[in-house]
C-alpha cells in the first residue's frame, strides 16, 4: 500500500458518515503506522524486499546464467568465483537461487493480484450487494472448491492439461509468429499461476460477502443509497475501502502458502520445468543421494532461503491481523 | 444458538451435490488430457489393432460424457467403481484400502505429536501472556510450521539417517519401527503452531470466567487452577478443531512426504496413479479424499462458532 491509495481510502472513508471512533486519521494509516511499530513486523517486510529485489532483478544481480555450465567444475563447494558452490552440471548456485525467486516473485505477484485480489474483491461485492441468484452461483461454486484438497487437486490438474495447455500455447504463439512464450518458460507461470487463482479466491471471497452483508444496512450506506448515490459509487467509494483491510490481511497470510504451493508443484514435477530453476527444483536437485551425503549446501541453501520467506510472510501476516483487529490479540 | 441445526443438515445435503460436481469434474480433467492408461502400459511398439480393441473393452474409445454416464450407471447399479488399470485382477477398494490403513498409521502418529505439543506450549504461552516467552514460543513453533515438508523430510534424512545412523532413510516397516521417526516429525511439527495458537486463545478465554477466579479465591495453586480447571476448558474444543485441521494438513503433507520417503501410502499411491493416468483409482481417491475433507471442515467450523459465537457459519477455511 503506498501512500497515497492511503489517502484515498481515507478520503473514502471520510467522505461517509463514520462512526466517531474513525474520526481524525483513516484507519488505513493508522494501521500502518501501528504496523511499523512493531519491530518483527519490520524486519519481515525487509526480508520480503530483499527476496523480492532479489527475485526481480535477478538477471543483473546474478554472476552466471541459471543455465551456464562449467562440467569442469561440477559439484565444487563454495569458493571466491562461486559463493555457493556449483551443482551437479557445474552452475553457479547463487545465480540459479536468484533466478528462482524470480519465478517465485512471478508466480506469487501474479496469483495474489488474480486469485486473491481481483477475483475475491470483485465476487465478494457481486455476491454480498447482490445476494439472489450470483449470490447462491458464486457461494456454491466456492464451497465446492473449498470442499477439494487443493494440493492433490493441483498435481491432478497440472500433469493432465499441461500438454493440452502447452498445446494451446503453442497455436497462440503461430498466430502471432512470436515464439517466447514456451522457450521463456512464462507458459508453466500462466499454468501455474491459472490454477492457484482458481484454488484461492474461496476463502477472500467469503470474508468480503460476510463484511458487506453486515456493511450494506449500515446507516452510511443506506445515507449514501439516500442521497441518491449510484451502486457503483456505493460499492467503490462506500464498501470496498471498508473491506480492503480485510483484503490485505487475506492477501499477505496467503503469500507463504501460494509461494509454497508452486514449490511443491515444481517439486512434484508438474510445476516450472527444467532448465527453468525453481526452488522446488534446486530442492529436489539438492535432496539426491549424492548431493545430501557430500554436498548439503545444494538443499540448505534454497531450503534457507524458501524457509525465511515462508516464516517471514506468516509472522508478518500475524502482525497485521493484531494491527487490523486488535480485539483478536 | 438457532439455525445451526439447519446448517448441519443443509451442509450434509450439498455433500452428495459436492460429490457429483467433483466427479464429474476429475472425471473430465483426468480423461481430456492427452494420452491414456492403455497406451501408456501398451508402450511405444504396440499392435494398433490390439491396441484399438483393447481401448473399446474399456469403453475409453467413446465420448467423455458416454464414459460418465457409463461410470455413474454401474456405481448406482452394482456398487462398481470401476477397474483399475495397473492391477486388473484386483478391485479398486481392495488396492487402495491397506494404503490408506497405513497413511492412517503413518497420521495418528503425527497427529499425536501435534497435540501432546501444542496444547501444553498454548496454554503455557497464555499463562505467560505479556512476556517475552509467550511470542518467542509461538514463533519458534510457526518457524517449524513455515519450512515446507518438501524441505523438512531430506533435512531429517541428513540429520539422522546419513550423518548418524540412528533411522533407515526411507521405506516403511511396521508403526513401531525407527522409519516412522521422520515422517511422523515432518507431518506433525508444522502442525504445532496451530493448535499451541488454539490453545493459547481457549486458555486465555478461559483465565478470565469466573469458575478460574472462584479456583484462585479458594486458595489453589497456580499449578493447580490451570491444569484442573483452565486446561480442561481449554483443551476440548481445541481437540476437535485440530481433528479436523490436522486431517487438511496431513492429506497434502502425506502426498509428499510419502512420495519422498517411499511409503507405500495413499499419498503415494494418489501420485503415482496420477503419473499413470489410473482413471478410476484417481476419481475414487479424490472422491474420498473431498468427503473427508468436507466432514472435517464442517467439524471445524461448528467447533469455532462454540468458540467465538461472532464466527459466521458461511466462514471457514479462510484465506
Amino acid at each position: 500500500m503506498t501512500a497515497s491509495s492511503a489517502d484515498e481510502q481515507g478520503r473514502g472513508a471520510g467522505a461517509a458518515f463514520v462512526a466517531p471512533a474513525h474520526a481524525g486519521s483513516s484507519p488505513f494509516a493508522r494501521a500502518a503506522r501501528r504496523l511499523l511499530r512493531k519491530k518483527i513486523a519490520v524486519i519481515c517486510m525487509i526480508a520480503i524486499a530483499v527476496f523480492y529485489v532479489g527475485g526481480a532483478f535477478a538477471p543483473l544481480l546474478a554472476p552466471y546464467g541459471y543455465n551456464h555450465q562449467n562440467l569442469d567444475l561440477a559439484f565444487h563447494g563454495p569458493s571466491l568465483r562461486h559463493l555457493f558452490g556449483t551443482d551437479a552440471l557445474g552452475r553457479d548456485t547463487l545465480s540459479r537461487n536468484l533466478f528462482a525467486a524470480r519465478t517465485t516473485v512471478i508466480v506469487t505477484l501474479a496469483t495474489l493480484a488474480t486469485g486473491f485480489v481481483a477475483l475475491p474483491v470483485s465476487l465478494g461485492l457481486l455476491a454480498g450487494y447482490r445476494g439472489g441468484f450470483a449470490d447462491a452461483a458464486i457461494s456454491r461454486s466456492g464451497e465446492i472448491l473449498a470442499s477439494l484438497p487443493a494440493l492433490p487437486m493441483l498435481v491432478l490438474i497440472n500433469a493432465t492439461m499441461r500438454p493440452r495447455f502447452l498445446g494451446w500455447v503453442k497455436d497462440v504463439e503461430g498466430w502471432l509468429h512470436w515464439h517466447g512464450l514456451s522457450s521463456s518458460g512464462f507458459a508453466d507461470y500462466f499454468l501455474i499461476f491459472g490454477v492457484l487463482s482458481l484454488f484461492g479466491w474461496v476463502g477472500g471471497m467469503r470474508l468480503i460477502r460476510a463484511q458487506v452483508l453486515t456493511l450494506r444496512r449500515s446507516e452510511y450506506v443506506l445515507a449514501a443509497r439516500a442521497s441518491g448515490a449510484t451502486t457503483r459509487r456505493v460499492l467503490f467509494r462506500h464498501l470496498l475501502p471498508n473491506v480492503m483491510p480485510l483484503v490485505v490481511v487475506g492477501a499477505s497470510a496467503s503469500l507463504g502458502a501460494i509461494a509454497g504451493s508452486e514449490i511443491a508443484l515444481t517439486f512434484l514435477g508438474v510445476g516450472v520445468q527444467p532448465p527453468h530453476p525453481s526452488f522446488g527444483s534446486l530442492i529436489s536437485d539438492g535432496a539426491s543421494r549424492i548431493a545430501l551425503e557430500h554436498h548439503p549446501e545444494l538443499l540448505l541453501v534454497p531450503a534457507a532461503i524458501v524457509a525465511t520467506l515462508i516464516f517471514a510472510f506468516n509472522l508478518l501476516g500475524d502482525a497485521l491481523n493484531d494491527v487490523i483487529t486488535p480485539g483478536a490479540r | 444458538m438457532d439455525g445451526l441445526a439447519g446448517y448441519v443438515v443443509r451442509r450434509l445435503l450439498f455433500l452428495p451435490v459436492v460429490l457429483l460436481v467433483v466427479s464429474f469434474g476429475t472425471f473430465f480433467i483426468t480423461r481430456w488430457g492427452p494420452g491414456d492408461p492403455i497406451s501408456i502400459y501398451s508402450g511405444q511398439y504396440r499392435d494398433p489393432e490390439a491396441f484399438a480393441r483393447v481401448r473399446h473393452t474399456y469403453g475409453l474409445d467413446k465420448p467423455i460424457i458416454v464414459q460418465y454416464g457409463i461410470w455413474l450407471k454401474d456405481i448406482a447399479l452394482h456398487g462398481d467403481f470401476g477397474v483399475s488399470f495397473r492391477y486388473r485382477d484386483r478391485t479398486i477398494p481392495e488396492i487402495i484400502g491397506p494404503k490408506i490403513w497405513v497413511s492412517v498409521r503413518l497420521g495418528a502418529y503425527a497427529f499425536i505429536l501435534t497435540f501432546l505439543l501444542g496444547i501444553p506450549i498454548g496454554i503455557y504461552a497464555a499463562v505467560k501472556q505479556g512476556t517475552w516467552l509467550d511470542p518467542f514460543l509461538i514463533s519458534v513453533f510457526l518457524f517449524f510450521q513455515s519450512i515446507p515438508v518438501l524441505v523438512t523430510v531430506p533435512v531429517l534424512v541428513i540429520l539422522l539417517a546419513v550423518k548418524v545412523h540412528w533411522v533407515p532413510p526411507g521405506g516403511f516397516d511396521g508403526i513401531f519401527s525407527r522409519s516412522m521417526i521422520i515422517p511422523t516429525l515432518a507431518l506433525g511439527l508444522p502442525g504445532v503452531a496451530g493448535v499451541a495458537r488454539l490453545a493459547r486463545a481457549t486458555t486465555l478465554g478461559a483465565l478470565h470466567e469466573d469458575f478460574v477466579r472462584t479456583a484462585r479465591a479458594k486458595g489453589l495453586d497456580e499449578f493447580t487452577v490451570i491444569t484442573r480447571h483452565v486446561a480442561r476448558n481449554a483443551v476440548a474444543p481445541v481437540m476437535t478443531t485440530v481433528i479436523g485441521l490436522s486431517l487438511v494438513g496431513l492429506i497434502e503433507g502425506a502426498l509428499i512426504t510419502e512420495t519422498l520417503l517411499g511409503i507405500p501410502g495413499i499419498g503415494e499411491y494418489t501420485f503415482q496413479s496420477v503419473n499413470a493416468k489410473d482413471y478410476n483409482v484417481i476419481l475414487v481417491i479424490v472422491l474420498l479424499i473431498t468427503f473427508a475433507f468436507v466432514l472435517a471442515n464442517l467439524l471445524v467450523d461448528l467447533v469455532l462458532v462454540a468458540i467465538d459465537p461472532r464466527a459466521r457459519l458461511a466462514g471457514g477455511g479462510g484465506p
